[in-house]
C-alpha cells in the first residue's frame, strides 16, 4: 500500500531523515518509535506529502505520491495532527463534517450525514454534538479531530490513516479506546501508521514497529523480532528491562534503575 | 430572512430625507420608471430626488456594506481570528495615505492632470495604496511560498503605524483649505454618490461577493490550520492568494469611494457567528447582505440626525458599532461561563 524507497529529506546539510526504505501493507498497523528529534514528524510529513524528499520515492496505492492531485490525494490518506488549536467557535457536528469536505461539492448529502453520525458513534462522542468545540476538555477535543479524520476516509477502504501521536493529552481509558480503534480500522483493511510515545501500546496494538534515530532506521520488524534491550538502548538512550507477560506475544517493557 | 431586512432598510432609506416620499409613492416610481406601469402617483419632484440623489446614495451604501461585510468575514476566516480586519492588516490605512497624499499634494500635481483623472484622482490614489499595502505586507509575512499568520498581523500593525504617521505629517503641512477635506474623508462618507460611483464601484463588489461565498467551504477548513486544510485536499497557497486578492479588492474600492468606515468588517461576521453559526458558507454571504443593510441604514441616520448638515457615517458606525460589539462580547462571555 505504502512503499517509502530510500528517501532522503535534508534541510541545508542537515539531514533530518536519512536513507529511510520500508513498506506498509493494507490491514497493516504501523507503529513509529523514537527519542524527540529523531524525525518522527518529518517522516510524517514526507508521507503526506507536506513536504518532499530531495532523494527516493514514496508509492501511494502503486502509485508516486507527487503524481496524485490534492482532493485525489485527500480521498486516499487522512492525518491527524499534533497542533489542533481553533480560535473560532464551530460547533462539534459542522467540525467532523469538515471532514467529508473532499467528498462533497458545496452541500452535504445523505450518505455524508450518515458517515458523520457513524463517525461520532464509533468514537464516542455523539453526546457532544451540539456543543461549541472551544467549550470542550482536551481529550474530547482530540477525539473530535479524531472523528473529522476518520469521517474524510470513512467510505474508502483502500486508504492510509495517518495518526500523529493521537494517544496524546487522553487518560488511560480514552487511550485503549483509540488504539483498539485504529487496530479495529487496519483490521477493516486500512493501511494505518501511527506515532507513538508507549513501547508497550506499540507492541500491544501494531503489527510492525519502526523505531528511529536521528533520522535513521534503527530497526524495523514485529514488535516480537524488534522489542529488546539493544534496539531500545539505542533508540532512546534508556536501559530497560523486559518482562514475558501471560496471554502476550511480547515482553512488557520497563525502566530499569535510573542512569547517574 | 436577512435579503428581507435588507430589501426593507432599503426602501425606508430611500423614502427618508428632506424630501419626503412615503412607500407607495415610492413603489409608484419605481413602476413607472422601469415601465411596470404608466400612472404617475407622485410628484415629478420627488422622481427626481429619488432617481439622482436617494437611490444612488442607497446603492452605494448597499455595495460598500456588502463589500465591507464580506471581505470582513472572509479575512477572519483566513487570519483564524475572529478579531482580523481589513483595517487591522493596513489595507485601509494604505488607501488613506494614498488618498491624503493626492488631497495635500492636489495644487502641484494634481490639477495639471485635470478633467477625468482629477475627478476620481483621491478614488484610484486610495485604491492604488489599498493594493500597494496589502501587496508589501504580503510579501513581508511569505516565505517558502507559506503564509505566516502571526507575520502578516505585525506586518499590518507596523504598515497601519507608519502610514497614519505619514498621513499626521501631511495633516501638519496641509493648508487650511485642505485640512477639512482630509478629515471629512478620513471619517468616512456616502455623501458623494452618483451613479457614475455606482458604476465604478460595482464590479471590484460584484466580483468577490459572486466568488467568496464559493469558497466558503476552503474558508472553513482554513480555520482548522493550514496543514490540516492541506490534508483535505485544499491548495493552501493559492486558496490564501485568491482570498487576499478579492477582500483588497472590495475594501480598497470601498475605501477610495467613501473613505474609512470602520467596523462593519470587524461587527458584521460576529453577529452572524455569535446568533447563527460559524461555518463560513452561512457567515461569508451573510455578512454581505447583513453589512449591506447596517451600512443603509447607518447611512439613512447619519444623514437625516443633523440635518440639514450630515454626520461623516464612520463617527456614526464607531459610536454605535463599539457598544453594541462590547454587549456582544460580554453577553457571549457570560453564556460560556454557564
Amino acid at each position: 500500500m505504502i512503499q517509502v524507497k530510500n528517501i532522503t529529506y535534508q534541510i541545508g546539510k542537515k539531514e533530518l531523515i536519512k536513507e529511510l526504505s520500508f513498506d506498509v501493507k493494507s490491514g497493516e498497523l504501523l507503529a513509529v518509535l523514537g527519542a524527540n528529534g529523531a524525525g518522527k514528524s518529518t517522516l510524517m510529513k514526507l508521507l503526506c506529502r507536506e513536504i518532499s524528499p530531495n532523494y527516493g520515492d514514496i508509492m501511494l496505492g502503486g502509485q508516486y505520491l507527487k503524481k496524485y492531485s490534492l482532493p485525489e490525494l485527500a480521498r486516499r490518506r487522512a492525518v491527524l495532527s499534533q497542533q489542533n488549536t481553533i480560535s473560532i467557535s464551530f460547533i462539534v457536528n459542522e467540525l467532523v463534517m469538515m471532514g467529508r469536505y473532499p467528498h462533497f461539492e458545496h452541500q452535504p448529502g445523505p450518505k455524508d450525514y450518515e458517515i458523520v453520525r457513524q463517525v461520532m458513534e464509533e468514537t464516542g462522542i455523539t453526546h457532544l454534538s451540539a456543543r461549541d468545540y472551544n467549550t470542550l476538555s482536551g481529550g474530547e477535543q482530540q477525539r473530535v479531530q479524531l472523528s473529522r479524520v476518520l469521517a474524510q476516509i470513512y467510505d474508502c477502504p483502500d486508504a492510509c490513516l495517518f495518526l500523529d501521536e493521537p494517544t496524546n493529552g487522553l487518560d488511560l481509558l480514552y487511550q485503549q479506546q483509540v488504539m483498539e480503534l485504529a487496530r479495529r480500522l487496519a483490521d477493516r483493511g486500512y493501511c494505518v501508521i501511527c506515532i507513538l510515545h508507549d513501547i508497550n501500546f506499540a507492541s500491544r496494538f501494531a503489527d510492525k514497529i519502526l523505531m528511529l534515530k536521528n533520522g535513521r532506521s534503527v530497526a524495523l520488524g514485529t514488535p516480537l523480532e524488534v522489542i529488546n534491550c539493544e534496539n531500545i538502548h539505542e533508540t532512546f538512550n534508556i536501559n530497560v528491562k523486559l518482562m514475558a507477560c501471560e496471554g502476550y506475544n511480547c515482553p512488557l517493557v520497563i525502566p530499569a534503575t535510573i542512569q547517574t | 430572512m436577512l435579503l428581507i431586512l435588507l430589501l426593507v432598510v432599503v426602501v425606508i432609506s430611500s423614502c427618508v430625507g428632506a424630501v419626503a416620499i412615503t412607500v407607495p409613492e415610492f413603489l409608484s416610481i419605481i413602476a413607472n420608471k422601469t415601465g411596470i406601469s404608466q400612472t404617475m402617483g407622485f410628484k415629478p419632484q420627488q422622481a427626481a430626488v429619488l432617481m439622482n440623489i436617494r437611490l444612488p446614495r442607497v446603492v452605494l451604501g448597499v455595495l460598500i456594506g456588502a463589500g465591507l461585510g464580506i471581505s470582513g468575514a472572509a479575512i477572519q476566516g483566513l487570519f483564524r481570528n475572529p478579531l482580523a480586519e481589513p483595517g487591522l492588516i493596513g489595507i485601509s490605512a494604505g488607501a488613506t495615505l494614498c488618498a491624503v497624499l493626492v488631497i495635500v499634494l492636489e495644487v502641484g500635481f494634481f490639477t495639471k492632470l485635470g478633467g477625468v483623472i482629477g475627478f476620481y484622482a483621491i478614488s484610484l490614489a486610495a485604491f492604488t495604496g489599498a493594493c500597494v499595502t496589502t501587496f508589501i505586507v504580503y510579501r513581508m509575512s511569505t516565505r517558502h511560498g507559506k503564509t505566516e499568520i502571526t507575520t502578516l498581523l505585525l506586518s499590518g500593525i507596523a504598515i497601519n503605524s507608519l502610514a497614519l504617521g505619514f498621513v499626521g505629517l501631511l495633516t501638519y503641512m496641509a493648508t487650511n483649505e485642505q485640512l477639512p477635506v482630509i478629515t471629512f474623508w478620513s471619517l468616512g462618507s456616502l455623501g458623494g454618490a452618483s451613479w457614475e460611483t455606482v458604476s465604478g464601484l460595482l464590479p471590484f463588489i460584484m466580483i468577490p461577493v459572486v466568488i467568496l461565498p464559493f469558497l466558503a467551504k476552503s474558508l472553513n477548513a482554513l480555520t482548522l490550520g493550514d496543514a490540516q486544510a492541506f490534508h483535505m485536499g485544499i491548495n493552501v497557497v493559492n486558496m490564501k492568494r485568491i482570498i487576499i486578492v478579492l477582500a483588497t479588492m472590495a475594501v480598497g474600492a470601498s475605501v477610495a469611494v467613501a473613505g474609512v468606515i470602520g467596523f462593519i468588517g470587524l461587527i458584521i461576521p460576529h453577529i452572524l457567528r455569535m446568533t447563527f453559526t460559524a461555518d463560513n458558507r452561512l457567515v461569508v454571504p451573510g455578512s454581505a447582505i447583513l453589512g449591506a443593510a447596517l451600512l443603509t441604514a447607518a447611512d439613512m441616520v447619519a444623514r437625516t440626525i443633523v440635518a440639514p448638515a450630515e454626520l461623516p457615517i464612520g463617527i456614526l458606525t464607531a459610536l454605535i458599532g463599539t457598544p453594541v460589539f462590547m454587549y456582544i462580547i460580554v453577553t457571549e462571555r457570560n453564556k460560556n461561563k454557564l
